[in-house]
């Protein structure tokens, strides 16, 4: 059965910097998956390359048998692939609901008529317990809130994979939890995930699988509790 | 049937038009290349410095590159100020791209509109040694107030270039432009730079717009046709790259100045603007820096 | 309140505006009107591209000129060329303009967006000021007739009318788009262009769209132009001033609704009108700019905003707020 994404000798550099060096990632439908790495290690340019906000040099991206290269971000997302990010960017002219109106009416083109769609909206909301807040705008919201609606925001255009890019930096031991049983809901709904995380124990709890990145190349890829015992993963993070 | 010595000419006015719109240039290649903000006002404050020369030429017969130099503080405290407006109005709000470009839009217009209030809408020259002479080699001609001019606008980036990467205020003013948090992380106050930065980018625009009415007659609307030029050469020249800047300033003066002797002066304003459209079809991040 | 009902009220105070005009019994009003009326249509259009979607455009003048252009050049071809015909040419190839120039930079920053805007109206200038056929640099001359082609009107009212119809069809538009699937769309790119792009809104596309309405409607506002100035030159034509108003026009009324400009329009419009009577027209301009900078820096939201969310009556308010259907 071939992987729901594959990733195949992925490259990309700035200038002459290369921010990503061959990189090979497959992921199986319904899998959790853990990137970690340590800061500037290619993570989040790699997440970008895969939903189309960079244009990689090299190598190719496939998504449920669909090439996604040369796609813009726009086409992959209604592919299915949907990400939140590192630090959210809601829409701030707009209400909560309206936030995630925009996903339901473009990537999903949801024709359903008003009532349809506000109800939508409103069951979006409740699953990450923002119904209350729904005509409010982004910037009465506080840090967790802003998390949770980005990733409501990711979900409403009901992808089939979803990479949650750091959505824990900066929570309470308690935030945490909230978000991480979130992203066990949705995994047990059938949504396969992607969790690019520091937070180790939230990793470790979430994945089935580990995929560690340095200086913009993979070093390891497999059961988490092997993986963090590498020596070259723990070189990378304790130093030598 | 091409004449060599109108060719010949041409291309030696070219270089040193080209070697003049680097001049002009460097104050946007300050602000737009390293502190990413679109100054579209700055060819309005060239001509200002132009006609801030003049005055001084004509009241008092000072020469008008020593005069802007003299202004040049106060070209400074004015751009401290506006940054200083920009900053508190636009970048802390985080709502930079619409209004801060409407900002200068309007400063542009009412500084043209307030040089024809003051001055009118007459040509104004100024009077110097240099203005008339020409120097001749062989078929080609010289004139000194193309040759003076570039020159001077080379001294300025050269001056520029060494307090950019020698003194300590100029290194961390290249510091903010690329990473001002980490910047702040070291206690240093990146408002500040930016601020001497584009104090100095609209100092820049004295001198220019001294050595500019050198080299032509000047009357309040001839900023807009430097508002293409300018962008043009920054971004193909690469944001924030000196070299850069100076090799596609000298790249534009040639062109306009083979298009106006071999097809009529009167296209010369669309062959910058032309080339800007180009390249920001084709090529944004320029021949030398980033994207 | 619907599409349709909204349409019929614009035509009401539209009919009101008209009636008013006529009976104040002196053509002046005509031709002051007709020049705030064109800049409802210009701040409006601008607008579209400029409020809802975030991307300035500097090169109003281009658009609108060529729209003026094309007249001139459709009178020599094909004379007895009705107005309303020449409109919709002018609004085709403004509209293709903007669509070409659109799809050369708008896939970059907006600041280079805004910068070719400039670019494009400058060579336009060029290509007119160089094109004898349209009058080169020496202009253009236009007969104006004395009668409107219906009911034996003063040409001046037909015109007043046309660029009346033109108006009320550029706010209705206006509207419809903010409240509609694509407004919601050019919002979100406003707002955050990557998220939106990652939430499946295909925003190149929507820019598009965007940038050929917006020209498009320019271009039809400076169609009828030539006869209205009788003589047409391109420093004229493309001056800077109708870039100016279009952009303080929104921004001084605010841009969040078709309102702003509207109001931004009528306000400034008519100042003019009145200032240019007064004082000299470089003195009106300065003013112009000036409250362009001062809105700008102190004013974020416009007229509108300031206004206040508690001042304004619900009703007013929900009347003149941004897209809720």
């Amino acid at each position: 059965m071939t992987a729901l994404l594959e990733v195949r000798g992925l490259s990309k550099r700035f200038g002459g910097f290369v921010a990503l060096g061959d990189i090979d990632l497959d992921v199986a439908e319904g899998e959790r998956v853990g990137l970690i790495g340590p800061n500037g290690s290619g993570k989040s340019t790699l997440v970008n390359c895969v939903c189309g906000t960079l244009r990689h040099e090299g190598g190719t991206v496939r998504f449920a048998g669909h090439a996604l290269n040369g796609l813009p971000p726009y086409r992959r997302t209604r592919l299915g692939v949907a990400r939140s990010f590192q630090l959210p960017r809601p829409f701030v002219g707009m209400s909560l609901a309206d936030n995630l109106r925009i996903p339901l009416e473009y990537a999903l083109r949801h024709r359903g008529g008003e009532a349809a769609i506000a109800a939508r909206c409103h069951a979006l909301l409740a699953s990450v317990g923002l119904e209350g807040k729904a005509a409010q705008r982004p910037a009465e919201l506080t840090q967790i809130e802003m998390r949770k609606l980005e990733l409501a925001r990711a979900m409403a255009a009901e992808p089939r994979l979803l990479i949650a890019d750091e959505a824990m930096a900066g929570l309470s031991h308690q935030e945490v939890d909230e978000i991480l049983a979130l992203l066990l809901r949705l995994n047990q709904q059938g949504v396969t995930v992607i969790m690019i995380e520091h937070i180790m124990r939230a990793v470790m709890q979430f994945s089935q699988r580990l995929v560690v990145l340095v200086a913009g190349r993979k070093i390891a890829d497999g059961e988490p509790d092997l993986v963090i015992r590498d020596p070259e993963v723990e070189r990378a993070y304790l130093g030598e | 049937m091409l004449s060599f010595d109108l060719l010949g000419n041409a291309l030696v006015s070219g270089l040193l038009l080209g070697g003049f719109y680097a001049a002009v240039t460097i104050g946007v290649s300050i602000s737009f290349g390293m502190l990413d903000i679109v100054n579209i006002a700055h060819p309005a404050f060239i001509v200002l410095g132009s006609y801030c020369a003049w005055l001084l030429n004509t009241w008092i017969g000072l020469d008008p590159i020593l005069a802007s130099v003299l202004l040049a503080p106060l070209f400074y405290l004015l751009g401290a100020a506006i940054y200083q407006t920009y900053h508190v109005s636009f970048e802390r709000r985080g709502d930079q791209s619409l209004r801060g470009l409407a900002f200068f839009f309007g400063l542009l217009f009412i500084t043209e509109v307030g040089l024809v209030l003051v001055f009118g809408v007459d040509y104004r020259l100024v009077q110097a040694a240099y203005v008339g002479t020409t120097l001749h080699f062989g078929v080609i001609d010289v004139p000194l107030r193309l040759l003076v001019p570039c020159l001077v606008s080379l001294v300025l980036i050269a001056l520029l270039y060494q307090f950019l990467s020698r003194t300590f205020i100029g290194r961390a003013v290249q510091a903010v432009a690329q990473d001002p948090l980490a910047l702040r992380l070291m206690a240093a106050d990146p408002v500040r730079l930016k601020r001497i930065a584009f104090g100095i980018s609209i100092a820049t625009a004295s001198i220019a717009g001294a050595i500019l009415i050198v080299i032509q007659p000047v009357e309040p609307s001839v900023a807009r046709d430097y508002i293409g030029r300018v962008f043009a050469i920054c971004v193909l020249g690469g944001l924030g790259s000196f070299a850069g800047t100076v090799l596609a300033a000298i790249g534009l003066g040639i062109m306009e100045s083979l298009t106006a002797t071999f097809y009529g002066p009167s296209w010369a304003p669309a062959v910058a603007f032309g080339f800007l459209l180009g390249t920001l079809a084709l090529r944004p991040a320029g021949l030398f820096g980033r994207g | 309140m619907s599409n349709t009902r909204f349409l019929g009220c614009a035509v009401l105070v539209a009919a009101l505006a008209y009636g008013a005009a006529v009976a104040v019994h002196n053509s002046y009003v005509f031709f002051a009107g007709y020049v705030v009326l064109q800049y409802i249509v210009l701040a409006t259009a601008w607008n579209v591209l400029g409020g809802y979607t975030g991307y300035v455009n500097f090169g109003v003048a281009g658009f609108f000129a060529l729209g003026a252009y094309c007249s001139v050049a459709l009178v020599k071809l094909l004379p007895g060329l009705p107005i309303p015909a020449m409109m919709l040419a002018g609004a085709f190839v403004s509209g293709v303009v903007g669509l070409g120039m659109g799809w050369l930079t708008l896939r970059l920053r907006g600041a280079y967006f805004s910068i070719a805007t400039l670019a494009m109206a400058v060579v336009l200038q060029t290509l007119m000021v160089n094109w004898e056929y349209v009058g080169g640099s020496g202009g253009a001359y236009t007969m104006r007739p004395q009668r409107a082609p219906f009911f034996g009107l003063d040409y001046i009212q037909y015109l007043f009318l046309l660029m009346l119809a033109l108006a009320v069809s550029a706010v209705c538009i206006a509207r419809t788009i903010e409240r509609s699937r694509l407004g919601r769309g050019l919002a979100a790119i406003r707002d955050d262009e990557l998220a939106a792009e990652a939430s499946g809104v295909p925003s190149l596309r929507l820019k598009l769209a965007a940038t050929a309405l917006s020209g498009a409607l320019m271009g039809m506002a400076g169609a009828p132009l030539p006869f209205y100035v009788t003589y047409l030159d391109p420093t004229s034509a493309f001056s800077l001033s109708y870039a100016v108003n279009s952009i303080a026009m929104p921004l001084i009324g605010g841009t969040a609704s078709w309102a702003g400009p509207v109001i931004g329009a009528v306000l400034l419009g008519t100042l003019q009108q009145v200032a240019t009577v007064t004082i000299s027209s470089a003195l009106n301009l300065l003013i112009v700019g000036v409250l362009l900078v001062v809105f700008v820096v102190a004013a974020p939201n416009g007229i509108i905003g300031l206004s206040g969310r508690r001042a304004t009556a619900p009703r007013l308010r929900r009347f003149l707020a941004p897209g809720r259907p």
